[in-house]
Parts: structure tokens; C-alpha cells; sequence
């Protein structure tokens, strides 16, 4: 019995560690090292160089465009994201009748929402450079089509739209997700709360206020880390759908487009390295602030 | 109420206008600029697809000439160019290969260590049980240049079986955190009673344990499977080879060489095969897939 228990676990723990300690730790490890050597890919000829890479970082002009960038993405996408994504959410909840029913046709927005959710990024950015295309895209076809010519531009050749045009990419591809996860928390709110509100007269906003924002906290720190996440990454659309890519002018560069171009065009691992242990600590200090915040918050609204 | 004073068009959720307000009356939210507020996300959302499943019947003269045009006929011949001569084709299999082999990996590993972690105390459980956990919180661009040269060094750089080890191995951390709970939460006796019966340790996990643990392997199966059928990075770095392509790599090279050479019908229609069967998949078991999507995040 004791013999077959520990056949059993390691059977059970040994192939999956293995392929951990291969492929995720040591490459997570060997990372740290990396960005301290001016390694080329030629095996034994990385120099420890200390933190040169980390000093040319803080002078790379393309390399401070990527992190403006990022933080930018890092402000605007999450905020955006869920206040969409709570209003839906709790519209889908209380927008029907007296204020405190399930909208009709709830079952069928929220199936609708949810769909680019299941779509690559990938996808996503090749359908959204169809639909910002300047000649042939939706967007300047809706806009000529109800006579606003004017507004109709080069999205994403326009050093001033490229970004923002980026961010209603990635906003448009997660609100959905929120919305239903935003609306699994309000579903978990006893329905007594809000009968109570409206008895007591509270109007919409105070009831979303008062009720479903301090109710749904966790799930919107949760969205916090998530979509902050997301932000800090934004590779795959920006690489496949700015021109450049990371144009124009650096103005959609961000830290992951890079790292790539440094490591796997330039051939500049031990520098690329470091930008990625730069987006490890943003990652982090990331979820410690999110984290941090969101305890400190509740225990002023309790 | 400040609300009333500020028309916001998107928060339509004002209360009734009538400045005396009797207290146990409900205050109802108009119903109609909900809707329309409710309307305007699915049009902005359901939209940009329902144009590019439209524009891939069209010829390459209606999509230059007018975007809101309906094909005047339908071109099945822009969806067999992009299937075969755009090898949207290949890319499909090629995803279902190692997709396929990556999830079978990844659930039959994950669920293994999970439940070993879950259900068994020895030194050390802790220790394992964060090293995964860990892991999950770390960008994988952080991995990406060491772990270009370990696939390398392994001779697995552009291998089905290479990509297969290492989508498996970023999706298992999350499969065991997540399966870790599940098995915690199963009731004890049902497998006393397997063990008294005489079963094994393997055959309690497989016979009893796993078929207790459906739910959970649902969920975390359809999050998987979404998670490496979407996987860009990994590929891009560790599989150059265009004939072994992934259906996103794939479509992604496609939408440079193909706008070289203003195939934008064959292009939208390799766009609309890699996306409409994974919709149409949703839309058949849309519940179960919202709850194995979200289940991640609720914990």
C-alpha cells in the first residue's frame, strides 16, 4: 500500500514537473542572467556586462516610446473596459421593468457580447485593419455614409489616431468578458438589496452606487489585474495591425514588439533580455497595487 | 440626484423627472434608452463580423468600390483560394494537431499533479503546489529568448511534438491551480470505500476521481482549448517553418502577402473560416463555455 503510493505520486507529479522545470522555470530563471550579458545567440560568448543593458534602456528613445505607451494603454483599457462592462452588466440585471428585473433579452446580449472574446488576437487585428482601412473600411464608410467625410482618416497611419485605435481594438475585444463575469457577481448579490433600494427610493445610479459597485469589488479588482495584463502586452494586435510595425513613428510601440525585434531580428538577446525583465517588474508591481489598493478601499467602504 | 440634472446620453438610467418623489413608489428606469444603449454594444460588437462574413463573398471589385455593399452574387471561389491556394487549409490542421495533442497532454498532466497535490500530504506539496502557481504570474515574454534556445537545443525548434511540450507546459500551471480546488472540494469517502474495495492509487484517480471531477475538467478544458487554439506568441518564435504554421500565424502572414498582392476577397474569406467555427461552436454550447471562460477569474 505505501509502496503503490508513492509509485503513484511520483507517476503523477515527475512528467509534469519535468516539463515545468524545462521549459517555464529554467527559461524564467536563465532570463535574470541574460539581462546582465551582452549575449548574441553564439553559445559561450556571453559577457557579464552588469547593468549596461539596463542603462542603454533608459536611453533607447524607440524603447521610452513603448513604455509611454504601455502606461497609456495601462490607464486607459482597464478604466474604459469596466465601466462599459459594469454598466451593460448591471443594465442586463436592472434595466427591465421597475428597475429591478433582468432586461428582456438578456440570455441574448450577453451571447452577443461575448464573442470576440473567443476570437485570437490575431483575428481580431486583421478584421479591425479591414475596418480602419482609409478607402475600403467600415469605419470611413459608416462615417461617408451618414455624410461626416470630414472625420474620415488614415486611422492607423496618423501618428495622433494609431494609438487610441488600438486601444478601442483591445476595448472592443474584452468587454464582453467582463460583462459576464461582472454580471456572475451581480447574480451573486441577494435580490433583497436592491428591493430594498428601490423602497427606499434610491434612483439608478444610487443603487449601482451603493449597492452593486461596493457588492461586485472583487471581481472588478480581479478585471483590474486582468485587463492591466492585457495592456502590457497588446503585442499581437499591434504587431499585426500598425504599420511598421509599432508606427507610425513609435507612436503604437510597445515593450513586447520590442523585445521581439531586438531578440529575434537584431540578434540582441542579452538587451532584449532586459526588456523583459523590465515587463516582469511592471507586471508585479502591477498586481501589488491592484491588490494593495483594492484592500485598502474596501476597508474604507465597510 | 444630480443625474436628472446632466443628460447623459450613455447612462440612460435616469429616474422619473417629477421633482416630488413619494418614497415607497419604485423608480423606474426608463426601458427605452436601455435598449437602445443595450442595442448600440451588440451593433458595435456583432458589426465588424457579420461585414467580414459578408465581404468574403464578394468580388474584389465591390469590397474597393462600396464596404456597405451586398455581394451582387455570392463567390464560393474566394473561400476555396484562401482554403487551398492561402493554405488556410493546412494552418486548420496544423492547429487541430497540436492543439489537439496539447490539450490531451496538458489535462491528462495537469489533472494528475493537481489531484496528487490535492489529495496526498507530503514534504514538499507546498513547495510544488506554488511553483506552478507561480508561474501563472509571470509574462511570458520574460521566457521568450531563453526559451527559444532551450526548444533549439532540444532539436524540437519547428516540431509539432516541440510546439505540443511547450503550449502543454504553459497551460498546465493554470490547470493545476485551478483542478487543485476542484479535487480539495470532492467528498473523502467515495474513495475510502474505493480503497477498501482493493482499488489502486492510479485506479481511484482515473475510475472514481476523475469522473467526479467532470465539471471541473469541462471548464478548464474549454478554457484550454480557447487559450492554445488563440496561441500567437509561442509559435511566432518557435515554429518558422510556414508549412508547419498555426492558423493564427498563418493568417497573420496571410494579411501582409495577400494586401501585396490585393487579394482582399480571398483574404477576408481565410479570415471568416478562421473565425466562424469557433463562433458557431460558441453559440452551440454558449453556456458551458461562458462558465469555463469566467470560471478562472471567480476562483
Amino acid at each position: 500500500m505505501r509502496h503503490g503510493r508513492w509509485r503513484f505520486l511520483a507517476g503523477a507529479l515527475i512528467p509534469a514537473l519535468v516539463l515545468h522545470v524545462i521549459f517555464v522555470l529554467s527559461p524564467y530563471a536563465q532570463a535574470f542572467y541574460l539581462s546582465l550579458t551582452d549575449w548574441t545567440g553564439v553559445a559561450g560568448e556571453a559577457h557579464f556586462v552588469g547593468a549596461d543593458n539596463y542603462k542603454r534602456l533608459a536611453e533607447d528613445s524607440l524603447f521610452l516610446d513603448a513604455l509611454r505607451n504601455n502606461a497609456l494603454l495601462l490607464v486607459v483599457v482597464p478604466l474604459v473596459t469596466i465601466a462599459i462592462g459594469l454598466f451593460l452588466a448591471s443594465m442586463l440585471h436592472l434595466g427591465g421593468r421597475g428597475g429591478r428585473r433582468a432586461i428582456p433579452g438578456a440570455g441574448a446580449y450577453q451571447i452577443i457580447y461575448f464573442f470576440p472574446q473567443l476570437l485570437s488576437l490575431v483575428v481580431v487585428a486583421v478584421l479591425w485593419s479591414f475596418v480602419y482601412n482609409p478607402n475600403t473600411g467600415l469605419l470611413n464608410g459608416a462615417l461617408r455614409a451618414v455624410g461626416l467625410d470630414g472625420l474620415a482618416a488614415s486611422w492607423l497611419a496618423s501618428p495622433s489616431f494609431a494609438l487610441p485605435a488600438v486601444m478601442a481594438v483591445l476595448i472592443w475585444s474584452s468587454v464582453g468578458f467582463y460583462v459576464v463575469l461582472f454580471s456572475a457577481a451581480i447574480d451573486g448579490i441577494p435580490h433583497e438589496l436592491f428591493e430594498a433600494a428601490v423602497l427606499d427610493g434610491a434612483g439608478a445610479w444610487a443603487t449601482f452606487r451603493r449597492v452593486t459597485l461596493p457588492l461586485v469589488r472583487d471581481s472588478v479588482q480581479v478585471a483590474f489585474v486582468y485587463l492591466g495584463i492585457v495592456a502590457l502586452d497588446a503585442f499581437a494586435v499591434v504587431q499585426v495591425m500598425t504599420v511598421g510595425p509599432g508606427g507610425p513613428d513609435g507612436a503604437t510601440e510597445v515593450i513586447g514588439l520590442s523585445l521581439y525585434r531586438n531578440a529575434f531580428q537584431y540578434g540582441k538577446f542579452g538587451y532584449a533580455s532586459a526588456m523583459g525583465v523590465t515587463l516582469f517588474f511592471a507586471t508585479l508591481t502591477l498586481a501589488v497595487l491592484a491588490l494593495r489598493g483594492g484592500r485598502k478601499s474596501s476597508v474604507e467602504a465597510m | 440626484m444630480t443625474l436628472s440634472l446632466s443628460p447623459n446620453r450613455t447612462r440612460p438610467a435616469s429616474t422619473a423627472p417629477e421633482p416630488s418623489r413619494r418614497p415607497r413608489r419604485p423608480v423606474p428606469i426608463r426601458s427605452f434608452p436601455v435598449h437602445l444603449a443595450m442595442l448600440a454594444w451588440s451593433v458595435v460588437t456583432a458589426l465588424p463580423l457579420l461585414w467580414a462574413v459578408i465581404s468574403s463573398f464578394k468580388t474584389d471589385d465591390e469590397i474597393l468600390n462600396d464596404p456597405w455593399s451586398l455581394p451582387s452574387s455570392p463567390q464560393p471561389g474566394n473561400w476555396a483560394r484562401a482554403w487551398t491556394e492561402a493554405s488556410i487549409g493546412r494552418y486548420f490542421f496544423n492547429s487541430f494537431i497540436v492543439v489537439g495533442g496539447a490539450l490531451a497532454l496538458t489535462m491528462l498532466l495537469g489533472s494528475l499533479a493537481a489531484y496528487a497535490l490535492a489529495r496526498y500530504e507530503f514534504r514538499g506539496n507546498r513547495v510544488i503546489y506554488y511553483t506552478f502557481v507561480a508561474a501563472m504570474f509571470f509574462p511570458v515574454f520574460l521566457a521568450l529568448v531563453p526559451l527559444f534556445f532551450v526548444v533549439q537545443q532540444l532539436g524540437l525548434l519547428g516540431t509539432y511534438h516541440g510546439l505540443i511540450l511547450v503550449y502543454a507546459a504553459y497551460a498546465v500551471p493554470f490547470t493545476v491551480f485551478f483542478l487543485h480546488a476542484f479535487f480539495r472540494n470532492l467528498p473523502i469517502e467515495v474513495a475510502e470505500a474505493a480503497f477498501l474495495d482493493g482499488c489502486s492509487h492510479g485506479a481511484v484517480f482515473f475510475r472514481v476521481m476523475l469522473p467526479m471531477a467532470r465539471p471541473g475538467l469541462v471548464a478548464v478544458g474549454i478554457f484550454n482549448f480557447l487559450g492554445l487554439w488563440n496561441q500567437y506568441l509561442l509559435p511566432l518564435v518557435l515554429n518558422p517553418d510556414p508549412d508547419r504554421y498555426v492558423l493564427a500565424q498563418g493568417l497573420a502572414a496571410l494579411s501582409v502577402s495577400q494586401g501585396y498582392r490585393s487579394d482582399w476577397s480571398g483574404l477576408f474569406a481565410g479570415l471568416t473560416i478562421a473565425m466562424l467555427p469557433v463562433l458557431i461552436a460558441y453559440v452551440a454550447f454558449q453556456r458551458h463555455i461562458r462558465a469555463g471562460m469566467t470560471a478562472g477569474a471567480v476562483k
